[in-house]
C-alpha cells in the first residue's frame, strides 16, 4: 500500500474518530495509519469497545467479595455457589441492531451473550432478557409491536435450537422506547470453581486458532457505526430499508450449539492455554485484548482465515463481525488433536497465527506485512472522557398520553383492572410461553411461579435468579431510581428464598457527551454502587450501552440489574402464588406507598416528577432478609413482593397464580389509592399460618385470608374492590391479543 | 435393561432423556456417526434440533448412520421412543405413519399439557387406559397430520396411544393426536417430554416415568 492511498482525518472521522483521536493515533503509530490500521483503532477506540465515557464511573462500584471468583475484565463473572462450583454470569446489549432487525439483532444478543459464557469453561444453563419497546396499542403501536415480536421470536430461535432454557425476563413499554427499542440478554453458566479459564494470551511461539462459522461480510463496523452512534429516523423508519442492515449481523444457533460443545470439550481435555470469544469488532478485538491481557503480541495471517465469500480485504477479515466464533491458544504440540476435535464437531478450525514477544499486534496477507500496531496503544491508550453532568433544569421526557383504558371517574376495582390489563403489568405468558424454560432438566421454579428463576444445583441447593430495571422511575430520579432497581432484583430473591451473591448490570443510557445524560449516568451509577454495596451484591461484569437516542430524544435511562443469588433447599423454593384457602394473608416491610411515578400515574398521562421519595436501604434490607429467612424455613405458603401497580396488583397476581381468591382489609392511614396502587420498595405480600406471620422478624401487618373465587378489598370498613378470579384473568391476559 | 440414547450435534434434550432413563435403568448416549448401538436393549430418539433442522425438523437426521441402525433395530421388534425432534424423525424415517406440521399458531410453544392414555402397550403398560398424565410440551413443530385412510387404520389397530385432553391440544394435531405407535407396537413417538415430567421437585409431576417404565416392564418380561 503506498502512501499516497493512505487514508485520511476524514476517513477517521468517518468511521467515528474524533480528529484529535485520530492525531492520537498518528503519534502511537509514529505516522498515519493505513487502511486496515484505521479500521482497527476506529473498533478497539469506539465507545462500545473502549468505554471512553464510562470507564471512570465503573471504577466507582464495588467488584470484589467473599462469593467472586472473577470480576470484571473477563468474559463474564463468576461466582462461588458451593459445591466446587462456580456460576458464571453477564448481561450484554444488543439494542442498536435489534431497532434496525430485531429477530437476527436479538438471536445474535443471545449468541453472543452465551458464547461469553463458555469462553470461560462454563456450561451455560439459563438465559433471560431484559426488553424495551414503545407503546405497543393501536396503529401507533405497530411498529413497536412489529420489534416485540421479533425480538421474543429471535431470543426464542438461538435459546431454544441451542438447549439453554430461557426462564426469565421483563419487557416494558414506554414511549421514550419507540424510536430506540432495548434488547439485552443475560446468561448464566456452571462450571467447576478451578477450571474457570481467562482470555490472557501467554507462551510466545503458541498457535492462534480460530474455529467456528467461516468469515465473512457481515456486521462490519457493528461495534462502531451501530453501537457507538445515535440511531438517525432512517435507521429505524417504518420503511426498514435502512443503510444500517448490513451491520447487522445473522446468528445460526446450530453452529453456536457444535461451537458451544467443541470449546467445552476442548477445554476438558486440557488442550488449551486460554479462549476467547469474538464478538464486537471481531478478530480485531479478541486478538487485542488477548494479547492485551497476557502482555504479549500477537501474528495473524488473513489469508489463513477461512472465509465464506472471496476477495474479502485485509481490513473486512479482521473487523468482521460474523457470528459462531471462537478464538484460541494453543501450544504447539496440541494442534493436532485441537483440530481433530474441531472436525468431530464438524466446525472448521484453522490455525491463524502466533502468540509472539513484540507486544506488538502483526496483521500480515499471505506473509506481507499490512499492518501493525503497539497493542497497549490499541488497547490501553485509547483516551478517557471526563462527564460533564448537569442536571436538566426543565424536564427532558413528555408526559406520557393517558390511557383510554382507564376511564376519568374510574372505581378502584376498574382502575385494578385497568392496571392489571396494561402492558406493563399484564402477563407475559405470551412472550414466555414461545421459549423453552425447561431443557437441561434443572428449572424449579417456571415464570410467573415465583418472583425469581430457580434452577436447581447438584447438591440439592439452588441458584435464584432475576433481571430487573426501571426506566420510568429512573428518569425521575436517576440516584433513588437506580437504588430501587437493584432492591427489586434483591426482593425477587428474597421472595425465592435466595441470597444474593453478585450482580450483573447493563446501563443503557443516551449520549453522554450531552451534559443531562451525562447527569443521568453518574447518579445512576451511584446509587447503585451504594445499594450493592448495601446488599453485598458487588457487580462482577456487565455492559454499557451508550447513545441510545432516537429522532425524537433519549431513552428513558436504564439501568438493567440481573442478580444471581443462593438458596440452600430448593425443596423450599418459593412460591409467589396463594397456597391453600384459610390461610393468612399479611403486608411485610417498611412499606411506604406513593403515587409518584407509579404505573397509575403514567396511565393518567401525568408528567414525570422531579425525584423520588428517599428509601431506607437498610430498613429494605432487614425486610429481604426476614422475608428470605422465613422462605428458606418453610414458615411462608407464598410470597411476592410489591412492585408495579402496587398492592392490589400484587394481590391479584397472588390470587391469579394460585387460583385462589381472598379477602383483605387495608389500613386507611393514607388515601384510599395510594394504599392500594402506590408504588415504592421495601414491600412483601406473603401468606402462610397465622403464627408463623406473626414470627416473621420485620413488621407485619396482617390483610386478610385467602379463600373464594374473587378478589375482595376493603379500605377501613369501606368494601372498594369486588372483582371475581375470572374478570382478573381476563385482565391480566391483555398482552396476547397484541400477538393474535 | 439398558437404553441407547441418541446424541445428533444439534441435540438438546438428550442429557435430560438420559437421567430421566438412568432413573429405571442403565442408559447410554449413542453419538448419531455410529453405527454400533452398543448393546441396548431400548433406543430413545431425543428431542432437539439434529442438525438445525433449517430444512425440515428431523428430515437429515433420518439418513445418520445411527438411524440406520436404529431402522434395522426397529425392524427386528427392538422398543424405540422418539420424543419430539425424535418423533419428527420417525416420522421422516417412516418409522412412524403421518407427518408432524408447523404449530397452528406458527411459533414455538411451551407448556405443561394434560395428555389422555387411549391404548395400553409397550409404552404404555404402566398407565391405566384413560389415564390423564401431565407432561410439558415444547415445540414449533408439533401438529400431527395423517390422511383419513391411515388414520382409520391406526384408530382400529390402536395406533394412537396419547391424545391432548378436551382443551390442551395447543398445536392443532389431527383428532388431538400426541403420540402414535406403529402397527407392531415397538416404535412410538410424542411431541410431549416424558423426560422432563420424572422429578417432583422440577416440574412438579412423575408422570413421565411411566413411559420408561412401561419399557423397562417390556423389555424384562
Amino acid at each position: 500500500m503506498g502512501v499516497a492511498s493512505l487514508p485520511t482525518v476524514d476517513d477517521a472521522v468517518a468511521l467515528g474518530l474524533t480528529a484529535e483521536e485520530y492525531a492520537l493515533v498518528c503519534e502511537k503509530q509514529g505516522g498515519p495509519p493505513n487502511q486496515v490500521e484505521l479500521a482497527m483503532y476506529s473498533l478497539l477506540w469506539s465507545e462500545h469497545c473502549a468505554y471512553k465515557h464510562s470507564k471512570k464511573l465503573l471504577r466507582t462500584l464495588p467488584t470484589e467479595g467473599p462469593h467472586v471468583v472473577m470480576g470484571p475484565g473477563e468474559n463474564a463473572g463468576a461466582v462461588d455457589v458451593g459445591g466446587g462450583l462456580a456460576c458464571a454470569f453477564k448481561v450484554e446489549s444488543h439494542n442498536h441492531p435489534s431497532a434496525v432487525e430485531p429477530f437476527q439483532g436479538a438471536a445474535t444478543g443471545v449468541g453472543g451473550i452465551l458464547r461469553d459464557i463458555f469462553a470461560i469453561g462454563a456450561r451455560p444453563i439459563a438465559v433471560l432478557d431484559s426488553l424495551r419497546f414503545g407503546e405497543p396499542e393501536g396503529q401507533a403501536g405497530t411498529r413497536s409491536r412489529y420489534l416485540l415480536d421479533g425480538a421474543v421470536s429471535g431470543i426464542a430461535h438461538y435459546g431454544n435450537s441451542i438447549g439453554v432454557p430461557t426462564v426469565g425476563g421483563e419487557v416494558y413499554f414506554e414511549a421514550p422506547y419507540e424510536h430506540n427499542c432495548l434488547v439485552n440478554a443475560m446468561a448464566l453458566g456452571l462450571a467447576d470453581r478451578n477450571a474457570l479459564v481467562r482470555s490472557a494470551a501467554a507462551g510466545p511461539g503458541n498457535v492462534l486458532v480460530l474455529f467456528g462459522a467461516s468469515t465473512g461480510r457481515d456486521g462490519i463496523g457493528g461495534a462502531s457505526v451501530l453501537a457507538s452512534a445515535e440511531l438517525g429516523e432512517a435507521d429505524t423508519g417504518a420503511g426498514g430499508d435502512s443503510d444500517k442492515r448490513p451491520t447487522v449481523q445473522v446468528g445460526d444457533p446450530f453452529e453456536g450449539k457444535k461451537l458451544l460443545e467443541c470449546s467445552l470439550e476442548l477445554l476438558a481435555r486440557g488442550l488449551l492455554v486460554s479462549l476467547q470469544d469474538l464478538g464486537a469488532a471481531g478478530l480485531t478485538s479478541s486478538a487485542a485484548e488477548m494479547a492485551s491481557k497476557g502482555g504479549v503480541g500477537i501474528e495473524i495471517d488473513v489469508e489463513r482465515v477461512p472465509l465464506r465469500e472471496a476477495d474479502m480485504e485485509p481490513f473486512e477479515v479482521m473487523v468482521s463481525e460474523s457470528q459462531e466464533r471462537m478464538l484460541c491458544v494453543v501450544e504447539p504440540g496440541k494442534l493436532e488433536r485441537v483440530l481433530a476435535l474441531c472436525e468431530k464437531w464438524e466446525v472448521e478450525g484453522a490455525a491463524i497465527g502466533a502468540v509472539t514477544d513484540t507486544g506488538l499486534v502483526r496483521v500480515t496477507a499471505a506473509g506481507e506485512p499490512v499492518g501493525e500496531m503497539p497493542v497497549r496503544a490499541l488497547v490501553d491508550d485509547c483516551p478517557l472522557y471526563d462527564l460533564h453532568p448537569q442536571k436538566p433544569a426543565r424536564p427532558i421526557y413528555p408526559a406520557p398520553l393517558p390511557a383510554p383504558a382507564l376511564a376519568a371517574q374510574a372505581t378502584p376495582a376498574q382502575t385494578l383492572l385497568a392496571l392489571l390489563s396494561s402492558p406493563n403489568i399484564a402477563s407475559r405468558r405470551p412472550l414466555f410461553e414461545q421459549y423453552d424454560a425447561i431443557v437441561q432438566s434443572r428449572t424449579v421454579r417456571r415464570p410467573e411461579q415465583a418472583d425469581a428463576a430457580v434452577l436447581a444445583l447438584p447438591g440439592g441447593g439452588a441458584l435464584a435468579v432475576s433481571i430487573d430495571g426501571n426506566g420510568r422511575r429512573v428518569a425521575a430520579d436517576p440516584y433513588r431510581g437506580a437504588i430501587e432497581s437493584v432492591l427489586e432484583c434483591a426482593a425477587n430473591l428474597a421472595c425465592a428464598g435466595a441470597e444474593p451473591l453478585g450482580t450483573t448490570n447493563n446501563l443503557n443510557f443516551g449520549n453522554p457527551e450531552k451534559p443531562h445524560i451525562a447527569w443521568q449516568l453518574t447518579e445512576a451509577v451511584r446509587g447503585l454502587g451504594e445499594a450493592c454495596r448495601a446488599l453485598q451484591a458487588p457487580i462482577v461484569g456487565g455492559n454499557v450501552s451508550l447513545y441510545n437516542e432516537g429522532a425524537t430524544g433519549p431513552i428513558y435511562p436504564t439501568p438493567v440489574i440481573g442478580m444471581v443469588g443462593l438458596l440452600p433447599d430448593a425443596r423450599r423454593a418459593g412460591r409467589l402464588g396463594f397456597a391453600r384457602a384459610g390461610e393468612e394473608i399479611a403486608l411485610v416491610g417498611p412499606f411506604a406507598p406513593s403515587l409518584v411515578a407509579s404505573e397509575l400515574a403514567k396511565l393518567r398521562g401525568e408528567a414525570l416528577p422531579d425525584g423520588l421519595p428517599e428509601t431506607d436501604l437498610e430498613a429494605v434490607r432487614q425486610a429481604q432478609a426476614a422475608v428470605r429467612e422465613a422462605v428458606r424455613s418453610g414458615a411462608l405458603s407464598s410470597a411476592h413482593d410489591v412492585a408495579e401497580g402496587g398492592l392490589a396488583v400484587a394481590l391479584a397476581e397472588c390470587c391469579l397464580a394460585g387460583g385462589l381468591g381472598a379477602e383483605v382489609a387495608v389500613e386507611a392511614d393514607s388515601a384510599a389509592e395510594q394504599s392500594l396502587f402506590g408504588e415504592g420498595p421495601g414491600g412483601f405480600l406473603v401468606s402462610g399460618e397465622g403464627g408463623a406471620l406473626a414470627a416473621l422478624g420485620a413488621p407485619v401487618r396482617r390483610l386478610g385470608t385467602i379463600g373464594g373465587d374473587s378478589l375482595r378489598i376493603r379500605v377501613g370498613e369501606e368494601p372498594l374492590i369486588v372483582a371475581s378470579l375470572t374478570e382478573l384473568a381476563r385482565a391480566h391476559a391483555s398482552l396476547g391479543e397484541l400477538f393474535s | 435393561m439398558k437404553f441407547g440414547v441418541l446424541q445428533f450435534p444439534g441435540s438438546c434434550d438428550e442429557v435430560d432423556a438420559l437421567q430421566a432413563a438412568r432413573r429405571v435403568g442403565e442408559a447410554e448416549l449413542i453419538w448419531h456417526g455410529e453405527r454400533d448401538l452398543g448393546g441396548a436393549d431400548a433406543i430413545v430418539v431425543p428431542g432437539g434440533f439434529s442438525y438445525g433442522d433449517y430444512l425440515r425438523a428431523g428430515a437429515i437426521a433420518r439418513f445418520a448412520p445411527a438411524m440406520e441402525s436404529v431402522i434395522e433395530f426397529a425392524r427386528e421388534g427392538g422398543p424405540v421412543l422418539g420424543i419430539c425432534n425424535g418423533f419428527q424423525v420417525l416420522c421422516e424415517a417412516r418409522l412412524l405413519p403421518g407427518a408432524l406440521l408447523p404449530n397452528r399458531n406458527l411459533r414455538f410453544t411451551f407448556r405443561q399439557v394434560q395428555l389422555e392414555v387411549l391404548s395400553s402397550g409397550t409404552f404404555t403398560r404402566g398407565c391405566a387406559l384413560g389415564e390423564r398424565l401431565s407432561i410439558p410440551a415444547k415445540h414449533a413443530w408439533g401438529r400431527y397430520y395423517a390422511d383419513d385412510r391411515t388414520l382409520a387404520m391406526m384408530n382400529e389397530s390402536g395406533q394412537i396411544v396419547l391424545r391432548y385432553a378436551p382443551g390442551e391440544n395447543f398445536n392443532g394435531s389431527l383428532h388431538d393426536i400426541a403420540g402414535v405407535c406403529n402397527e407392531a407396537g415397538n416404535v412410538f413417538g410424542l411431541m410431549p417430554h416424558p423426560e422432563h415430567a420424572v422429578d417432583q421437585l422440577i416440574g412438579g409431576s412423575t408422570d413421565g416415568l411411566k413411559i420408561f417404565n412401561s419399557i423397562k416392564m417390556t423389555v424384562e418380561a
